[in-house]
């Protein structure tokens, strides 16, 4: 048989997958009780409520038509992650204006044009702004660089 | 009259401390700011509030609440407007104003469309102000009657509305409503202290914040996902925007669908579970039904526009009835203007109502000062607006990652949120390529860990009978309404209706949030 659907196959397995991680995690959680619910019995019930609707789901991916996923835009998702996570490893350690200079360099990455000048016009605006708005404005409690 | 004589005195309160000078100010800001973000395409409210969440920390918990909900009806209105000059809506909301209010600009009548939007919002607005005046108190009397059973029929009957009134897969809906009630339920059991699915980290032990995974979900995954498109295309008329003013014959003709917009809009505000985006399609549906030159709707008919962004706003008010009334939210975004109550101290509730009039009143008038502003400002205003449009994204995102990054980590200062923000930004761009609506999951986190205190309550004082929930009146009146509201999802005659509606007046494109 033919999968029809691409996303409903693959957001039914997502659901199981979920379904069964709550399942397992929960296993080592008292079940208690319907009158005294133990810690285990919501998510319990909820991991199998997720199971059930993931294999219909699945199940129903190779009856009904679906629009497949489409292209995956995976270069702009790493550049934005590589952001994220950067801005989280160096706000710590190195403090505000470092954290928020690679942040911008990475999300700008992201995107396909970018622009010399137009970036770095961007992160002295940028980070100008933020350190007047949130840390001198708000009084935000952040160091802004390592040394200060 | 006697209903209205009693909301003077609380409205006259309200007055006053919406009033004041520092109040007027945090209004303006918000509404301002608000209309900022909701003209720039792709953020929609949820992650704007989320977003501008640090912004209001060291306000009072009656200016924090009067700018957040600026900000709310102001990315309202700066999507309306990018729905208009660009048919691309600001917020899902606005989708139907895209139909007729682009084809209005198109024939160089962008001013009648911007200033007619505006114009029905504020009128219901004021209305649906009017409204809460009038029903929130009586409800929060009737609220302080429930007990365990039935707010946790309440919060099942939200919960499924919200799955049956999104756009797409039900069934996807329904699986990210469990998963929202999963991620709720993560950090420490409050009966037995034992710390649930934190996979060792310390810093889950208090859950997941509302912020992190909003900003993940709606402000990240999306840009991801405007990245990934070649080319937004951007057609904005560059036209020269004159007579705001619409004319006699055109209120003559949009009086009626304004009206009839701002009932349904208030109708499906009030409905927990439904909201503006919702209301708006079913107005505009409504209208073509109704209305005698059905023909002209989708060429250009200002009562395309006039009608759903009257049901529009008026929803948006409207939400806030259940929301204050009951302490339970009705949509996402709801969701996070309670937590930003939460972040300030405040336990939502029936008894806000009664134990802080202040703060309850004075948030309804600035609701109506705030759409007030809305209609003077942004009329002499909509050249900047339209100004604001040709910023190019790849200048706009880099900022928004900034103010989304800050954002998250400004809530608990920990570095661990904006990792786990990055985790679910990236579920969040695996929901929208698998089509899954995230909205649903956001409102389930913040009902889950309520929802299963309430459930455990109740079968502790019944003694473990589920019998319970059907024999107390309004749980089993909750209850009955989730099985109609199932029911009508399961009978094909009325899902093919639902696809077709939804279809229609989304144009058959436009990918709905939130």
């Amino acid at each position: 048989m033919r999968i029809k659907s691409q996303e409903d196959f693959w957001a039914g397995l997502m659901f199981i997958g979920f379904g069964i991680l709550a399942i397992f995690v929960a296993r080592g959680y008292p079940m208690g009780s319907a009158m005294r619910m133990g810690p285990g019995y919501f998510p319990t019930y909820l991991g199998a409520i997720s199971v059930v609707l993931g294999a219909i789901l699945t199940g129903r991916s190779y009856r009904v038509d679906g629009e497949g996923t489409g292209r995956w835009g995976l270069r702009a998702l790493l550049w934005l992650s590589a952001a994220f996570a950067g801005f989280g490893l160096l706000i710590e350690a190195a403090g505000f204006v470092f954290a928020l200079l690679a942040l911008i360099v990475a999300s700008s990455l992201a995107g396909r044009d970018t622009r010399p000048l137009e970036l770095a016009l961007l992160i002295v605006v940028l980070i100008a702004g933020s350190v007047g708005l949130f840390v001198y404005g708000l009084e935000l409690p952040y160091r802004l660089f390592p040394w200060s | 009259m006697d209903a209205l004589a009693a909301v003077f005195p609380n409205l006259f309160l309200g007055f006053s401390v919406a009033l004041s000078l520092e109040n007027l100010a945090y209004c303006f800001i918000g509404v301002f700011v608000g209309t900022v973000i909701g003209v720039l395409p792709g953020i929609g409210p949820l992650a704007a509030i989320a977003m501008l969440l640090p912004l209001t920390f060291k306000l009072s918990p009656v200016a924090a609440l009067i700018m957040l909900s600026g900000i709310y009806y102001g990315t309202k209105y700066g999507g309306s407007t990018t729905a208009i000059m660009l048919k691309l809506p600001g917020e899902s909301a606005s989708v139907v104003t895209c139909l007729d209010g682009y084809e209005m600009a198109k024939q160089g009548r962008a001013g009648p469309a911007l200033g007619m939007s505006a114009v029905a919002s504020f009128i219901a607005g004021s209305i649906g102000t009017l409204l809460i005046g009038m029903f929130g108190p009586p409800l929060a009397e009737v609220a302080l009657l429930f007990g365990a059973p039935e707010y946790f029929s309440l919060m099942l009957f939200s919960l499924i509305g919200a799955a049956v009134l999104v756009q797409g897969s039900m069934l996807k809906a329904l699986g990210m409503i469990v998963l929202g009630l999963l991620l709720g339920i993560v950090g420490t059991d409050v009966n037995s202290g034992m710390a649930r699915f934190t996979f060792g980290a310390s810093s889950l032990a208090d859950g997941i914040g509302f912020v992190v995974i909003a900003m993940g979900l709606f402000g990240f995954a999306e840009i991801v996902a405007n990245l990934e498109q070649s080319s937004v295309s951007r057609d904005l008329l560059f036209q020269k925007v004159k007579n705001l003013w619409p004319s006699w014959k055109d209120f003559r003709q949009s009086w009626n669908p304004m009206m009839r917009g701002t009932a349904v809009g208030a109708f499906f505000g009030i409905l927990p579970g439904a909201g503006p985006t919702i209301a708006s399609f079913s107005a505009y549906t409504l209208e073509k039904k109704v209305s005698k030159s059905a023909k002209m709707f989708g060429k250009g008919a200002i009562e395309g526009v006039a009608s759903p962004e009257a049901a529009n706003n008026s929803a948006s008010q409207c939400e806030f009835i259940p929301t204050l009334a009951l302490g339970v939210p009705g949509s996402a975004t709801m969701a996070l203007i309670l937590g930003a109550l939460t972040i300030q101290g405040i336990a939502p509730g029936p008894q806000v109502m009664t134990q802080r009039p202040e703060l309850f009143w004075g948030l309804i008038a600035s609701m109506w000062i705030g759409n007030f502003m809305l209609l003077v400002l942004n009329l002499p205003l909509i050249g900047l607006w339209v100004k604001l449009l040709t910023v190019p994204y790849r200048i706009l995102f880099p900022a928004i990652m900034v103010f989304m990054a800050i954002g998250v980590y400004s809530v608990n200062n920990n570095p661990f949120d904006i990792h786990l923000a990055l985790l679910f930004g990236v579920l969040g761009y695996i929901f929208i390529k698998l089509k899954c609506e995230p909205a649903p999951l956001i409102l389930a986190v913040v009902l889950g860990p309520l929802m299963e205190e309430n459930l455990r309550r109740a079968l502790l004082i019944s003694r473990g009978d589920p019998s319970v929930f059907v024999t107390r009146p309004i749980s089993a009146g909750f209850l009955i309404g989730t099985a109609l509201l199932l029911l009508v999802m399961i009978l094909p005659a009325v899902r093919r209706k639902r696809a077709e509606v939804l279809d229609e007046s989304a144009g058959g494109e436009a990918p709905a949030r939130l």
